[in-house]
């Protein structure tokens, strides 16, 4: 076919020439419509749909300080430290970019913690978006590897001793750990071989590959519309025009949505930016204020806030703990057998796994299962799609009942999360029938059941009660 | 409901249980803002720490921040450097620091923002620390420091604040033990200053060591004020946008 050109008025206004010229070249006016302009949302959106685009935001601007940065960075063992003093001092505004960075890390997890548990509440991950989903689950990833890379360049006594603690647990792996670790710090100890390549994953691998995902996620998301708090399908209901009659086109109506939630979250953010950018230690800690030191180890070596969830479920997984979970494993290999939908084959294969974890739990080590806990901990959000059997995707119209198991799980996290930033004991000991207990490391260990109980048992209990009735169109208020 | 109130008040409560501990850290008088303590500050940093400590991330002519001109920072504080644009480096080695005082003395650039716990702020530790070195004729220095017990930093201080002697005292931690326990100090021999005069010495030394952390952070204040000022009005501003567009929304 011969490439026809859409043919303007002669005395249409320039900006309409170039967009022709360019729209018969490039699809730009068909993207911005597919992807925002006349992409059309469900109108219910409450607070909770604030966060995927405050994440976008948040991305920007750690790419664009992060840009910056790297002007004036210089990955090398002996001059990071004071590389990063110097952008906090001779560099002009280096300070704010500095400060907008680092908060804008602690910022941008709380945001995805955040958009998570709006997925979590509404169903969002329910077919047909189950892609969107894990898409989102490797973003996730790719986000606590950039925290967990970029956090080793200011090369302070945190940033040197959470890598070293977080590289050793590699060693735990069998047969292949300590060859493993040593692989991946290029070195005996972390050193300034570990630091080049952090470098390298946290400025160009690792951004690539979550710009990917990124995208990805949007254009997933925008060709199967985005869910909303009723849990209900909008497309089912669509109007003279085509479009479904509970959804308005995002712009204008998200546009100026997004930019009232842009500014107030961005109050926030410069309000702890220029009034308390350490927060307290937790976003960026005091002893990062000491240049690494390989020989003086810190008495307390404590991830950053975000991590600290699943780093305190590692911590929980102590030889003690095998035993309750080996117990754990044959109750679960048990339900799955006699209370499951199944094929007789994938039973059998849950008897074998289960034998094989057992058998594990007596020839290696502890510390190798914390890990496998920990890392089970963040994958297991993969498995959310087909995880949860509930009639209906909405927390509003599931059983009451089910509120109280998610503000269990909720908590069980928060706990998780506050005792991973503490020293071990901090709760102290207790006695019990002549047995010593860490209370910390109990209730850690309790919380580990819960979590990942909540979502090994998902198929189970959310199938269990009577959903309320969902309303067939979605529920609205006219501002 | 009442249950999960309860639990959620009592997991609220557990921080604060958690720390009723240990090291008692003075409140370090707040003089950031205050341009005389920061110069008293300077002086005393520049003649008495910066011999062994260096602070390489500082340059001389940023104490023009602090009021000072070019020729007052040249004539008065540039004992190391002939250039005014220089940094605050020392000529004593890490290594001969090992060797003299067992511990390279650290750069203090940013000690004021390392030395922040749970037990108080960077500035608490450092003012604490600076009025707790006590004789100790068992220390190779023939001083000792109870906020940093066995320190290998001798008083250098002494002159100003004069020699004193920790008083313990026995307390009871129940029927059977006793424990040993610091209570006070007292001023075996008088320095120049009284303690009074020391105290605000140390303060002003630890109020320019904590400008010293971060020199932007006055900037950092002035402007997020207005950064905050004007989001304020931006939220008005598009808050307003929002619900003009939603209106129409029915």
């Amino acid at each position: 076919m011969a490439f026809v050109e859409k043919k303007l008025p002669a005395n249409a206004p320039i900006a309409a020439k170039a967009l022709n010229w360019v729209d018969a070249r490039f699809p730009l006016t068909k993207l911005w419509n597919d992807q925002w302009g006349q992409y059309y949302a469900p109108k219910n959106f409450n607070f909770w749909y604030i966060f995927g685009s405050l994440a976008a935001l948040v991305l920007v601007i750690q790419i664009v300080t992060g840009i910056f940065l790297v002007m004036h960075y210089k990955p090398d063992a002996n001059l990071a430290f004071a590389s990063v003093e110097y952008i906090m001092r001779d560099v002009p505004m280096g300070w704010l970019v500095r400060y907008m960075h680092s908060t804008g890390a602690s910022a941008f997890f709380i945001i995805v913690y955040l958009h998570m548990t709006r997925g979590l509440l509404y169903g969002s991950y329910r077919k047909p978006r189950e892609l969107i989903w894990l898409f989102g689950v490797g973003i996730f990833l790719c986000l606590m590897g950039e925290a967990f890379f970029g956090y080793l360049l200011p090369w302070g006594q945190m940033s040197y001793w959470g890598a070293q603690v977080i590289v050793n647990l590699f060693g735990a792996i069998p047969f292949i750990g300590p060859d493993l670790s040593l692989w991946i710090r290029g070195d005996y100890v972390v050193s300034d071989a570990t630091l080049n390549r952090f470098f390298s994953f946290h400025v160009i691998a690792i951004p690539l590959v979550l710009l990917g995902l990124v995208a990805a996620h949007l254009i997933a998301l925008h060709e199967v519309g985005s869910s909303n708090p009723d849990g209900i399908e909008v497309k089912e209901n669509l109007g003279p025009d085509g479009h479904p009659l509970d959804s308005i086109p995002s712009h204008p109506y998200y546009t100026v949505h997004d930019i009232f939630g842009v500014s107030v979250f961005l109050l926030v953010f410069s309000a702890i930016i220029f009034f308390t950018p350490e927060m307290g230690g937790y976003f960026l800690e005091y002893n990062n204020f000491i240049p690494a030191d390989s020989l003086k180890t810190p008495p307390h070596i404590a991830p950053v806030w975000y991590f600290t969830p699943f780093y305190s479920i590692l911590r929980a997984t102590t030889s003690q703990f095998v035993y309750a979970l080996a117990v754990g494993v044959i109750a679960y290999v048990g339900l799955v057998v006699t209370k499951s939908r199944l094929s007789g084959f994938f039973k059998l294969v849950a008897v074998i796994i289960g034998a094989a974890i057992l058998v594990g739990f007596i020839a290696f080590e502890a510390k190798f299962f914390g890990v496998v806990l920990m890392g089970l901990s963040v994958v297991i959000l993969a498995g959310l799609p087909w995880l949860d059997h509930s009639p209906v995707k909405s927390i509003r119209y599931r059983p009451d009942w089910h509120k109280y198991v998610y503000i269990v799980f909720g908590i069980a996290f928060l706990v998780l999360g506050y005792l991973g930033v503490k020293p071990p004991g901090v709760w102290g000991s207790a006695h019990l029938g002549g047995i010593e207990l860490d209370i910390a490391q109990t209730i850690s260990q309790i919380c580990t059941f819960i979590y990942l109980g909540f979502f090994l048992l998902m198929p189970w209990w959310s199938a269990m009660g009577t959903p309320k009735t969902v309303p067939t169109r979605v529920t609205f208020h006219p501002h | 409901m009442n249950l999960l109130k309860k639990l959620i008040a009592v997991l609220a409560l557990l921080p604060v249980l958690a720390f009723a501990e240990e090291l008692q850290l003075d409140h370090a008088p707040d003089r950031i803002q205050d341009l005389a303590a920061l110069q008293h500050g300077a002086k005393l940093f520049v003649n008495y720490c910066l011999n062994c400590h260096s602070a390489s991330s500082m340059r001389y002519n940023r104490l023009r921040d602090l009021g000072l001109s070019e020729d007052e920072i040249k004539t008065n504080l540039l004992f190391t450097t002939d250039k005014v644009g220089g940094l605050m480096t020392v000529a004593m080695t890490p290594k001969d620091g090992k060797a003299w005082f067992g511990a390279a003395p650290p750069d203090l650039s940013v000690i004021a923002r390392s030395k922040a716990s749970e037990a108080g702020s960077g500035p608490d530790w450092l003012y604490t620390y600076m009025r707790s070195f006590y004789q100790d004729d068992s220390r190779p220095t023939g001083w000792n420091n109870t906020v940093f017990p066995n320190v290998g930093m001798p008083h250098v201080l002494w002159d100003l604040q004069g020699v004193q002697k920790p008083i313990y005292i026995d307390k009871k931690i129940d029927e059977k033990e006793t424990e040993r326990q610091f209570d006070h100090f007292e001023l075996v021999k008088p320095g120049k200053l009284s303690k009074i005069e020391y105290d605000v010495a140390v303060a002003d030394l630890v109020a320019y060591l904590q400008w010293m952390g971060e020199p932007a952070q006055q900037m950092r204040h002035q402007l997020g004020v207005w950064v905050l000022l004007f989001l304020g009005l931006l939220v008005v501003l598009t808050w307003r946008l929002n619900a003009s567009y939603w209106k129409e929304v029915k």
